[in-house]
């Protein structure tokens, strides 16, 4: 990994008051070089087959592109927790140009925003990672692979290996490690076998972690018409309608919106795993709060919207709003479902950290945010005087709460994006916070 | 803001120092009421948390990370800031000269200029690549020193040693630890806390040696350090001392003035000094009268903290003596989280009985003192284990009886959810200390807390 120059200011540039020259380098031991390179490697495996459009011998490639993948992640666990105490490990976040920023910060934000924008709109520049996972998908599913396959299998990777890191990082924490395996756990099986199985059994491909609106396409008037060809998607739909109605207030009354956020639901997931390593990349400024609170609620009222608009467009008989209805869907489709939460959401993990998607555009985490601030027991309680200011909560908080500016007034934290990763008090270093519900 | 106070007339405050005694004092000072307020500096143009400094050497965070309030909020309330030196004061004019040959008007002056890190006259003391840690300059200064150094030697074991000695070896500089103590921080942990952290800072890899003392730091050509010698005669290559023995007043600029200083600026309950409109907050100032339990000078946040919203108070005009408080503290020695909770000497005195418990795996414990005779609880010491700041001091101001503490102890945790409660390992170890069969009524919760209205 690179070196960033850590000349970064606090103050105006000619007072310089606050900045460090340039930091000596940060040790990267040679072991963890090598892991990090068994893991490119297995990347420059995919990246191949992407380019070529083609996989000869799809079986071996994928499996050594997967197996060099794991052996890098196993190797980096080893020597970069295991071999240490238990503890906070945070060291040299802002030094790495992959997690500061820097130029292989950038070059990963490229690389992923060219592979979403070859997903949604280019699938045929996709063909050679189609046939490579063809494989796969004949033995869960079968039948041959789609770009989403492709997809929702990179997908779960990354959470099942970044996973299994974060898992090690946090051993110390038994909070962070239920959680992990939680949403290791519904993105393996919820959102990656079970519907394979389902397709494999001629049933309706359900993700059952994902509900209206986050799933927007699953509130719509076709949504419903498809389902009502079976009783599996018949039963989804109105599972979907209740989770929104009754299980989001209720839930998220007892537990905070986290029984879904960085419990259950893939998208918090992949931020959770995989977007680890750049959660301090969020604003943490006022201003990126005003943004915020315009922007997801907008989105909100965007999403219910377009429902709404297609089913009065059904309710009247498809005469006056078809054209109009319709687009507006693909509208939504187009700038909110692709590239909002697909382009900026995870392509710019290494730019703007692991939630920007989570924090000013979901319209689920809008309406749990609402029952949160509004309805819920869940806060995050400080310890009296304790805190020091340090600032290592905001530092680390993915939802770029400042959440310093409440521990040190002594007072609790009541927030409407919080989604109680629990991590601001994972790296409080004078214990000061503590979720509870 | 309709607490103004309409008595109090119009005043200029100046404040010397912006650290967090100056700024929590402007802050609160702001809130009430309409006085000018002016924060002066040398050392940064904005307050920024120096208890982090060493979060920012391991790239944990960024400089600007580390100030509590955006630029934006100093202006938009009308605190201004000056980044200069005071070089003198004159008590009788009431102005202050600065470095950069102002002369600054002043109606009250509050006087925050915190400490600095001591010396003791070492031969070799003052080379290149022997420093402290407190200010800002001098983290630049380990920055300088950090490239391709070899070995750092620290002297002092204290919080600010452990903290140097976990900075360096974040970046893989290797660390020998000069301590003169026969165990790490002995002159006020207790002997087995003490313990469980020397056994962590070896398990760190840091060549820890106790009992052991600087002699001389030994220079090259270049007059850089390049060696120290220990009490032992050894001689140990380094390219970086750092000195870490404690901290003492800021207050040299103002010795030989009418001020009246012992070892810091002297100041009464409402911290005024010997001179008119004059107040001295934070470690800079010595109290005359500590409160029963506190020392006069303390050299924490906390109290540095307390002390400014003191004073703002007497200037807003709802003056109330200092008052701190029940003691508390924390700490994090590498990856042990400290704290504690009333009073807990290192040697136990004979009035008073404790309760130690430490996990098998020798990185938590938790203890409990309290007084032989009445039963009353004294002290917490948690070790890897966090505990209620408000559940202790309500126990501890009303001298709560141990039995009592102990039944109830569950609401006193305040680790993560799912981590293990030993507050059940507590009570049956009391109980086979003293033949008692207490048991445990309560465990964690927010809940718990409502209903015995904390
Ligand atoms: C590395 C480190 C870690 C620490 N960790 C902890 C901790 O975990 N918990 C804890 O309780 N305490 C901790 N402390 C101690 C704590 O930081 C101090 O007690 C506290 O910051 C004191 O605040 P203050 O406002 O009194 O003084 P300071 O923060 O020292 O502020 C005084 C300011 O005044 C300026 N000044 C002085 N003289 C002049 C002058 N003549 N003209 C202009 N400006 C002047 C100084 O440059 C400085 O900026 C730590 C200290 C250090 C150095
Ligand atoms: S406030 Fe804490 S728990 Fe909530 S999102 Fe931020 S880091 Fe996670
Ligand atoms: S990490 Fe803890 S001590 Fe530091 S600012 Fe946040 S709450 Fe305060």
């Amino acid at each position: 990994m690179g070196q960033t120059s850590l000349a970064v200011t606090i103050t105006d540039m000619q007072n310089a008051s606050l900045s460090i020259a340039q930091p000596a380098p940060v040790l990267t031991p040679w072991r963890q070089k090598v892991a990090l390179a068994l893991g490119a490697l297995g990347a420059l495996l995919l990246l191949i087959v992407w380019a070529a459009g083609r996989a000869v011998a799809p079986v071996p490639t994928l499996l050594a592109s997967l197996g060099l993948m794991a052996a890098g992640a196993w190797l980096f666990v080893r020597e970069e927790y295991l071999k240490h105490p238990a503890g906070i490990r945070n060291n040299g976040a802002w030094f790495r140009s992959l997690t500061a920023r820097g130029v292989w910060g950038w070059v990963l934000g490229v690389f992923i925003t060219g592979f979403y924008v070859c997903l949604y709109w280019f699938p045929q520049y996709l063909k050679g990672l189609i046939e490579l996972f063809t494989p796969l998908s004949q033995g869960l599913r079968a039948r041959a692979a789609d770009q989403w396959f492709v997809y929702g299998t990179l997908y779960t990777v990354a959470v099942l290996l970044m996973g299994v890191k974060f898992f090690f990082k946090y051993r110390h924490n038994a909070y962070q490690r239920i959680r992990t395996v939680s949403v290791v756990f519904f993105q393996l099986w919820f959102a990656w076998l079970l519907p394979g199985l389902l397709v494999r059994l001629q049933q309706p491909e359900i993700y059952f972690s994902y509900f209206w609106p986050l799933s927007y396409y699953q509130g719509t008037p076709m949504a419903y018409q498809g389902h009502l060809k079976s009783d599996l998607g018949l039963f989804y739909f109105f599972f979907g309608l209740a989770m929104f109605f009754i299980g989001t207030p209720v839930l998220t009354y007892f537990f905070g919106k986290r029984w879904y956020c960085s419990w259950v639901c893939g998208c918090g997931g992949l931020a959770e795993t995989a977007g680890d390593p750049f959660r301090h990349l969020s604003d943490k400024s006022l201003r990126a709060w005003r943004i915020e609170r315009w922007l997801i609620y907008s989105v909100l009222l965007f999403a219910v919207a377009m429902t709404a608009l297609l089913w009065i467009n059904v309710a009247t008989g498809r005469s006056v709003l078809q054209q109009f209805s319709e687009s507006f869907y693909k509208t939504y489709s187009f700038l909110i479902g692709a590239a909002f939460s697909g382009v900026v959401g995870v392509g710019f993990y290494p730019l703007l950290g692991s939630r920007v998607w989570c924090r000013f555009g979901c319209p689920m985490a809008a309406w749990l945010g609402i029952w949160q601030r509004k309805k819920s027991r869940f806060r995050i309680t400080t310890n009296g005087g304790q805190c020091i200011s340090c600032g290592n909560c905001s530092a680390y908080c993915e939802m770029g709460i400042d959440v310093r500016a409440y521990a040190q007034r002594g007072e609790d934290i009541v927030r409407a994006s919080c989604v109680g990763c629990g991590i601001c008090s994972a790296v409080c270093p004078r214990g000061v916070l503590r979720l509870e519900a | 803001m309709a607490l103004k106070n309409a008595a109090i007339p119009f005043m200029r405050i100046v404040i010397i120092g912006n650290g967090v005694a100056g700024i929590t004092a402007a802050r609160h000072i702001r809130k009430r009421s309409d006085h000018s307020i002016l924060v002066i500096s040398d050392e940064t143009d904005y307050f920024f948390s120096r208890t982090a400094l060493m979060y920012v050497y391991m790239g944990h965070m960024r400089p600007q990370d580390l100030k509590p309030y955006e630029d934006w909020f100093w202006a938009k309330n009308r605190i201004e800031l000056l980044r200069a030196r005071v070089v003198a004061i004159d008590f009788e004019g009431k102005t202050l000269q600065t470095s950069d040959g102002r002369s600054l008007p002043y109606d009250r002056l509050i006087l925050a200029t915190g400490s600095k890190s001591n010396k003791f006259g070492w031969p070799g003391q003052d080379l290149d690549g022997v420093q402290g840690l407190y200010h800002w300059q001098d983290l630049e200064s380990m920055e300088r020193h950090s490239r391709g150094l070899q070995r750092a030697v620290i002297v002092g074991g204290g919080l600010i040693g452990i903290e140097m000695a976990e900075m360096f070896h974040s970046r893989g500089i290797p660390v020998t630890f000069l301590v003169r103590e026969s165990s790490f921080w002995n002159n006020v942990l207790p002997a087995e806390e003490s313990a469980m952290i020397n056994r962590h800072i070896l398990e760190h890899g840091i060549d820890l040696r106790l009992s052991t003392e600087l002699r001389e730091i030994l220079p090259d050509a270049q007059g850089k350090c390049r060696a120290v010698l220990t009490s032992h005669g050894e001689e140990i290559a380094c390219g970086f001392v750092g000195l870490t023995v404690g901290v003492s007043p800021n207050v040299d600029f103002l010795r030989n003035t009418p001020l009246e200083i012992g070892r810091g600026i002297r100041v009464d309950e409402y911290l005024q000094t010997n001179l008119p409109d004059v107040y001295a907050i934070g470690d800079c100032a010595e109290l005359r009268q500590p409160p029963p339990g506190r020392r006069p000078i303390e050299a924490v946040w906390y109290s540095a903290r307390a002390m400014g919203e003191t004073v703002a108070r007497i200037l807003y005009g709802e003056p109330t003596p200092y008052d701190p408080g029940i003691w508390f503290n924390s700490a994090k020695f590498f990856d042990i989280e400290y704290q504690v909770y009333g009073n807990v000497p290192p040697a136990l005195p004979p009035e008073v009985e404790t309760l130690y418990w430490e996990h098998p795996d020798g990185r938590k414990s938790i203890r409990i003192n309290y007084d032989r005779a009445s039963g009353a609880v004294l002290g917490f010491n948690l070790m890897g284990v966090r505990y209620r700041h408000h559940v202790c001091d309500h126990w501890l101001r009303q001298g709560t009886h141990i039995e009592t503490v102990l039944e109830n102890l569950g609401a006193a945790n305040f680790d993560p959810e799912f981590y293990p409660q030993h507050e059940a390992e507590l009570v049956a170890l009391y109980n086979r200390q003293t033949g008692q069969t207490l048991r445990l009524k309560r465990r964690r919760g927010l809940s718990l807390l409502r209903k015995i209205g904390m």
